[in-house]
């Protein structure tokens, strides 16, 4: 679908189980589905009267589906009235668009300079060994993605790890693994020294 | 105008009524929030309740120490206020019932003390002396650390919004001399004198303008624009207002890259008091100037900092960077002329009309005026945010205000300017900092990143990871970006992979001297200069992973093999069970070894021993 992508990440095909449990005709689900979009009516309503608005509309849909399938892209692009190529061309541009769901923790390594060189790549292999997935991959049961994200600045205190959006500092191999317990236990992520 | 004097009355009133008060003040900027400042918040909270202690509760912005942060000023009227440095919730009930209650500072927390009329206390460094700011100014950063960043009130009780009401009584031709007089040149990376950009745009007929802010900031490890916008926004309203005043803009836009969430709040908060003020909307002050100013958020871009792509974005498409001329000047955002300058560009605005263009231009050497903020990271001890003079050597940066490099390794080199800028050796440590001394050495002076690299960094990893970083986000209009990027990691991966050859060497500095010379933007412009720096300063460390297939710094993996120390290994077992490839061996209680073989580098044994027995040679 991607024909160029910035963010050099390949669009598995796979299934994940997130967009799994979406597709099953659940009458809950459906109603949850209606009201995403009733939502994003809205948005639409009221961010194209200005010109220039896409990458915002783009960015609160996000917000509401979490990423942004094809589905999503067609309906905004029709909506709006522009192509969807045109649409799946700024979508696929910009880095902070996924095209695919996340899971409901995404550990994000920042792979900005100051962290590289305070062992960010270090800190991605312990975390990909530790949930057994690769960069840009979710968990099977859909509780973590690993991501790398790009400098947050919070330099400073290198290397940093952002789980969804808490900046967590200087962070060691083993402090992921706590990280991964708590939310694990389903508890917002509190590491933080002492 | 009377009505603003009244007002700045007021506000001073009310801010001097706080420092009457005794005061906790926490440093809740994204450093202080990231190790842990809002939690610190809370359980000070908590312990003033419970204790019904009679003291305000305030937050500040970074005062520039982040390798001490969560930090916590504690202010009781008639004594110095003192700054604690690594505060964490534990430590909190102590902090308040000795210097609250007891009035005793806690000596051995402090970081530094600011006395202001009180006697100063033996043992803790006065500000201005420490050692961290001993060699710094504080113009840009003046307020940061020190007042309430979601105050209008105390951004005017300081003399903020001055600037804007003397430039309302000034020609708009006079504004623009005065900031030519005082030298300031553009703070993004390429230092064009701002003086005169704005004279392009205000000659340039039209009767519709925009003044844009880039707050798009996407230099890996710089982070002085963020910690501006978090810590004094008003000072880059102000400075968009008075460029948009002289040039005739009524609009301006802020371009705030999405990953400074606390930026975007501040920003939305500050525009929303200023509008509620007057001091933004129609006829600000009473004049019959007009200003309003939007944010919008980026989406993860880096080409999205290069002006023009930056304009593509704000106008909702893809960012990619439009061909110069027409510069931005003549044909910016939807065509109309558009002054496009840095965030601290504009923070510098208001100082320069208040205090003058003289004493802006009596810092900095002749040709680089004023003061530049840097961002210290890397291997050093002390990692912050420094503002200096210019001239000021890095030398001085890194082993005076940084504190030289940690656990007291050698220092390599210095990368600024990002990945559009180059690693700076030892030999070139006395260099002044300003923009043309920096080009000489094949560096730039860029938006104020200094990642200090130690002697287990590897420069042709460094190199690598640049040019991974300009080819993911080479936008792909032009090919001798989009491809030459491409070919130039390809080498370096080969020569990282041991696989190099010396013609490799050749190919880099022919590909970067093509590339160099016709990319569309920027971006391609400069993205070998990390290649080239590399190059030009460490040939050897290539030379070496080429010649002797051997990484000096023990980084590249495929040129290392792991052994196990037999003297350290107890025979614990921890790394064969950890070795994902069988490749390692050994009875318990007996020292194991690594079949080199069967070894596929990654590491995994070396994080779990802890005996320090894995070694990389
Ligand atoms: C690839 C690329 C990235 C850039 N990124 C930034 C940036 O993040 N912030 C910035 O202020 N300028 C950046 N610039 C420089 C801008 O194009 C522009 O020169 C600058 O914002 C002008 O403001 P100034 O004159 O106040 O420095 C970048 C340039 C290029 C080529
Ligand atoms: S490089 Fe990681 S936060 Fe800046």
């Amino acid at each position: 679908m991607a024909e160029y992508d910035v963010t050099g990440e390949t669009h598995k095909e796979q299934e994940s189980p997130a967009k799994v449990v979406q597709e099953k005709k659940d009458p809950l689900q459906e109603d949850h589905r209606s009201k995403q979009f009733a939502d994003l009516d809205r948005v639409i309503g009221r961010y194209s009267r200005e010109r220039g608005q896409l990458i915002r509309i783009l960015q609160k849909a996000q917000e509401i589906f979490g990423y942004l399938p094809e589905e999503v892209q067609a309906y905004i692009a029709e909506k709006i009235d522009i192509p969807v190529s045109e649409v799946n061309g700024v979508v696929t541009f910009y880095s902070l668009f996924a095209t695919e769901p996340k899971g409901k923790y995404t550990l994000n390594i920042c792979m900005g300079t100051a962290c590289y060189v305070k062992g960010a790549q270090t800190l991605m292999n312990a975390l990909k060994e530790e949930l057994k997935i690769d960069e840009g991959e979710t968990t099977p049961d859909g509780v973590f993605t690993i991501k790398s994200t790009r400098c947050v600045g919070a330099c400073g205190l290198a290397p940093i790890l952002v789980a969804n959006e808490d900046v967590h500092g200087k962070i060691s191999p083993g402090e992921i693994k706590k990280i991964i317990q708590t939310c694990r236990k389903g508890e917002s992520v509190d590491n933080k020294k002492h | 105008m009377n009505n603003m004097s009244e007002l700045r009355a007021k506000c001073k009133e009310r801010y001097e009524k706080k420092l009457s008060r005794p005061r906790v003040v926490v440093g809740l900027g994204t450093c202080g929030i990231a190790s842990g400042g809002d939690r610190v918040m809370k359980a000070i909270k908590e312990e003033v309740a419970a204790k019904g202690l009679d003291v305000d509760i305030d937050f500040t912005s970074c005062i520039g120490m982040c390798y001490r942060e969560p930090m916590v000023e504690v202010a009781i009227p008639g004594m110095p206020s003192v700054v604690y440095g690594d505060i964490y919730p534990d430590k909190v009930p102590q902090l308040l019932e000795s210097h609250v209650v007891n009035k005793t500072p806690v000596y051995e927390w402090a970081a530094i003390q600011i006395p202001g009329d009180a006697t100063p206390l033996e043992g803790i460094d006065i500000m201005e002396k420490a050692p961290y700011y001993e060699k710094q100014v504080r113009s840009v950063t003046s307020r940061l650390g020190r007042t309430n960043p979601e105050s209008i009130e105390e951004y005017i009780a300081t003399g903020g919004y001055e600037a804007i009401e003397k430039c309302l009584k000034m020609e708009r031709q006079a504004i623009i001399d005065e900031i030519k007089k005082s030298g300031l040149r553009g703070r993004g990376g390429g230092g064009f004198p701002t003086g005169n950009k704005w004279q392009f745009v205000y000659n340039t007929p039209g009767e519709k303008k925009y003044a844009v802010c880039n707050a798009d900031e996407g230099d890996p490890g710089a982070f002085m624009d963020r910690s501006v916008l978090e810590g004094d926004p008003h000072a880059v309203m102000e400075g968009m207002m008075i460029a948009g005043l002289a040039i005739g803009a009524d609009e301006g836009y802020i371009y705030c890259r999405a990953e400074y969430p606390l930026a975007i709040r501040r920003l939305n908060l500050a525009i929303a008091e200023a509008e509620k003020h007057g001091l933004l909307g129609d006829n600000i002050l009473g004049s019959n100037f007009s200003f309003r100013i939007k944010i919008k958020a980026g989406a993860g871009a880096f080409v999205c900092g290069e002006e023009t792509a930056l304009l593509n974005s704000i106008e909702g498409q893809r960012g990619m960077p439009r061909v110069r001329p027409p510069f931005p000047a003549v044909k910016g955002l939807w065509g109309k002329p558009t002054c496009l300058n840095n965030v601290e560009t504009y923070a510098n605005v208001p100082n320069i009309i208040r205090n003058g263009a003289d004493w802006f231009a009596q810092m900095g050497t002749d040709k680089s005026k004023g003061s530049k903020v840097f961002c210290l990271t890397g291997k050093i001890n002390n990692t912050g945010l420094a503002e200096v003079p210019m001239g000021i050597t890095l030398r001085e940066i890194i082993f005076n205000i940084a504190g030289g490099i940690q656990d007291n390794k050698k220092f390599k080199a210095v990368q600024s300017g990002g990945p559009s800028g180059g690693c700076i050796p030892a030999e070139h440590l006395d260099t002044p900092i300003d923009y043309d001394s920096l080009a000489a050495i094949g560096s730039i002076m860029g938006s104020g990143g200094l990642v200090v690299m130690d002697e287990t960094t590897c420069m042709v990893d460094v190199a690598k990871f640049f040019l991974n970083f300009t080819q993911l986000e080479s936008c792909g209009k032009c090919t001798p970006c989009r491809e030459g990027t491409k070919r130039m990691l390809e080498l370096l991966q080969k020569i990282c992979d041991g696989e190099g050859e010396l013609e490799d060497i050749d190919t880099l500095e022919r590909l970067a001297k093509v590339i160099k010379n016709s990319a569309l933007c920027g971006l391609g412009q400069t993205c070998p200069n990390p290649i080239l720096t590399t190059l030009r300063y460490f040939r050897n460390e290539y030379e070496a992973h080429i010649v002797d297939k051997r990484c000096p710094a023990g980084v590249c993996a495929a040129l290392l093999v792991y052994v196990i120390d037999a003297e350290k290994c107890t025979g614990c077992g921890a790394c064969l069970r950890a070795c994902p490839s069988g490749a390692i061996t050994g009875e318990k209680k007996q020292p194991h070894s690594i079949d080199v073989a069967k070894c596929i580098k990654c590491g995994a044994c070396i994080t779990r021993c802890k005996f320090d027995a894995i070694k990389k040679a």
